[in-house]
């Protein structure tokens, strides 16, 4: 606890650890990893000191105390259940404060072949199911962050896929965070196992309802050969709460991982993926759009790992910053020794509607093989001003000039999902944004 | 319709327009012509109320209205419109969501039914059909990408749905071959009436083969030099800008 105090200290005090309510221990397998997680975080938090912390400073998450999770009414849960109708039929789950709720969710017939659980029934009557699923990598059980959601996990969802099964709807899951007059913790855990040519959609709705809480998820997901595995994420969180979360991607050979994250909610949001692409000819879209205002933060950090020979990833990372917010990109690409014909892209760009906003961009190629092609492009600023006077000029005013550019700018960023209704759902958050936020300050 | 007295503009310090007067009826087509620097492409964005584009004296009137104390998308839903030199790329934006929003918006000031996206779509194909532009463009992000002569149609395509009152063409035949050049004219043409008036600003006569003016001028360092009839601008093809400049100004 001493080394927390010094000036310049990697670690921030953080007593959640000592006070949270302990998590069942309900298989072998997993008194190992829950220990090693608790040794991790027995410092407490990562500082600004630590490199992959740099532009996002934990320290409002370390004053929060937290109280016990408490029921919630059911009508706070069907009022935000309202921001996460997809326009289509999915499987879903709605997990309210981390806990499934089964009265909300709705998992119609799957294939055979097919697996949608809640974690916390897993873990008591079939805890096997996840051994070697859980922890699997270095990237997760070194994860400062992630080592909260080991020690502390106890419900969110297992969802396999046998060879070759395609689920025809996607699977949704909707997390909503409402917390009474004390902050409240959650740390759902997603695992994905997807077999060899299987295909799913994941989404995911982060709905904020009320209060300050910290949502912690921790996303494992194999893809195996030849498999898709497509996953898209609004979080809307409530301006209140912190949500931290790590997704944690393998690739097989042939196969391929897609994601579009929009970040709207949180006072402090960090998304951070790592891909590690296995197998020849594996493949990652990553794709990320923010809209943020007020003192607002935003973290997307991306790890691509180039592993063997013709790979390629795309990715797009867009934010349009109001007030006095901040967004961050941390790009990292590394292709490996062997991992020849790679094909990397990454670009960044942040728009500014005002000049308190900040954004900052680490993009990191890191090559160690031959014959590949790698690109990254960064750049941040304001709107254009003879964009907005053509726009005028046709008799648009100001704020309608304002949103359609801020709309075609962050647009992209969501074009990559494949289903119409949840783009469409998407692109309906990022209106409802726009709503509020172009009439401002020219 | 359209009176410009004693205007005197600037832009980033420099006086361009220097004592300009012009005054264009209902109906009536002007045309000015100029060489390069004579304020030309500033007169189209003062009138369009471009910031930037500094009025340090005189006056515009716009049907009895003080023009230069509107903005600029005021100024549209009053039925003016400048078609661009360069028209604006603006990425991200399709082309048939900034048409439907832009026509909804003057529609809506005009105190007109707004048109849902239905029969939007149904008076664009007819517009756009005439100006030989395909479906696909309307998709693509607005001038992204569109060569020369897509881009003035597309102006022009804009201007047909705008059914403004006023039109200021800014070299609207800079870029454009004969053919495209025949199409933009075609669809200019079609839009005379009786009750709306055109400003075309040109550097050469060839545009004014097509677009037959009323009234010709000759715009030199910011000030109306010579006016004339559609003579006027045969005489300039033939002896140049020196040769019809009057002495003083020359």
């Amino acid at each position: 606890m001493a080394a927390t105090t010094k000036k310049h200290a990697r670690r921030i005090a953080f007593p959640y650890g000592e006070t949270a309510a302990h998590a069942p221990v309900l298989a072998n397998w997993l008194v190992g990893l829950r220990t090693e997680a608790r040794a991790l975080i027995a410092d407490g938090l990562p500082s600004p000191r630590v490199e992959a912390w740099k532009y996002t400073n934990l320290q409002p998450l370390a004053e929060r105390r937290f109280a016990v999770v408490g029921d919630v009414s059911p009508d706070h849960v069907r009022h935000a259940m309202a921001k996460a109708e997809l326009g289509r039929s999915a499987h879903r789950l709605v997990f309210v404060n981390g806990r499934l709720e089964a009265a909300f969710s709705d998992l119609a017939a799957l294939p055979k072949g097919a697996t949608v659980r809640g974690l916390g029934d897993v873990l008591t009557a079939d805890p096997a199911a996840l051994a070697g699923l859980i922890g699997r990598s270095e990237a997760v059980r070194g994860h400062a962050l992630a080592a909260y959601n080991t020690a502390f996990f106890s419900d969110g969802v297992l969802i396999t896929l046998d060879a070759g099964i395609a689920l025809d709807r996607p699977v949704h899951l909707v997390f909503i965070g409402a917390a009474g007059a004390s902050p409240v913790a959650f740390h759902p855990r997603l695992i994905v196992d997807a077999g060899a040519g299987s295909q799913l959609a994941l989404i995911e709705s982060h709905i904020g309802e009320a209060g300050a809480y910290w949502a912690n998820p921790v996303t494992e997901i194999a893809v195996g050969h030849d498999a898709m595995v497509r996953h898209a994420k609004l979080q809307d969180e409530t301006m209140d709460a912190h949500h931290l979360a790590l997704v944690d991607v393998s690739v097989g050979r042939g196969g391929r991982y897609e994601s579009t994250v929009l970040t709207l909610g949180a006072a402090l949001s960090r998304h951070e993926i790592v891909v590690r692409l296995e197998g020849e000819h594996a493949e990652a879209r990553l794709d990320g759009g923010y809209l943020i205002g007020g003192k607002q933060h935003c973290d997307n950090t991306t790890r691509i790992e180039h592993l063997m020979p013709h790979g390629s990833c795309r990715e797009v990372y867009k934010g349009v910053l109001d007030n006095e917010s901040r967004g961050t990109f941390q790009g990292t690409i590394i292709v490996h020794k062997g991992a020849v014909k790679t094909d990397a892209h990454q670009l960044c760009r942040a728009l500014m509607l005002s000049k308190g906003a900040e954004a900052d961009a680490k993009p990191e190629l890191e090559i160690y093989a031959d014959d590949v092609k790698c690109s990254h492009g960064a750049s941040a600023g304001a709107l254009d001003p003879l964009q907005m006077f053509y726009l005028r000029a046709r008799g648009l005013d100001e704020a309608a000039a304002r949103a359609l550019l801020v709309e075609g700018f962050i647009g992209e960023t969501i074009e990559g999902i494949a289903d119409e209704a949840v783009r469409g759902y998407f692109a309906a958050r990022i209106a409802a944004w726009l709503a509020l936020h172009a009439a401002g300050p020219a | 319709m359209l009176e410009i007295k004693n205007l005197h503009a600037t832009v980033d310090g420099r006086e361009i327009l220097n004592g300009l007067d012009l005054t264009i009826g209902a109906g009536q087509v002007h045309a000015v012509m100029g060489p390069n620097g004579s304020g030309k492409s500033t007169l189209s964005y003062v009138l369009a109320g471009r910031e930037g584009y500094q009025v340090t004296e005189g006056s515009v009137t716009f049907e009895g209205r003080d023009l230069l104390a509107l903005k600029p998308e005021e100024r549209a839903r009053a039925g003016i419109f400048l078609a661009f030199q360069y028209p604006v790329e603006v990425p991200g934006v399709a082309s048939a969501t900034f048409l439907k929003t832009a026509v909804n918006a003057v529609r809506k000031a005009r105190g007109e039914k707004e048109y849902d996206a239905f029969e939007f779509l149904k008076l664009a194909k007819a517009k756009r059909e005439a100006l030989g532009i395909s479906e696909e463009m309307m998709k693509r992000a607005l001038n992204v990408g569109f060569s020369g002569g897509e881009k003035k149609r597309n102006e022009v395509m804009q201007m047909m749905l705008l059914e403004p009152k006023f039109m200021v063409l800014d070299e609207t035949d800079s870029g454009l071959d004969v053919d495209a050049l025949r199409v933009v004219a075609a669809g200019v043409n079609a839009m005379r009436r009786a009750d709306r008036s055109m400003l075309v600003i040109t550097h050469y006569q060839r545009l004014l083969d097509y677009i037959t003016p009323d009234v010709v001028h000759i715009l030199s360092r910011g000030r109306i030099v010579r006016s004339g009839g559609p003579d006027l601008a045969r005489e300039l093809e033939a002896k140049g800008y020196a040769g019809v400049m009057p002495v003083a100004a020359a």
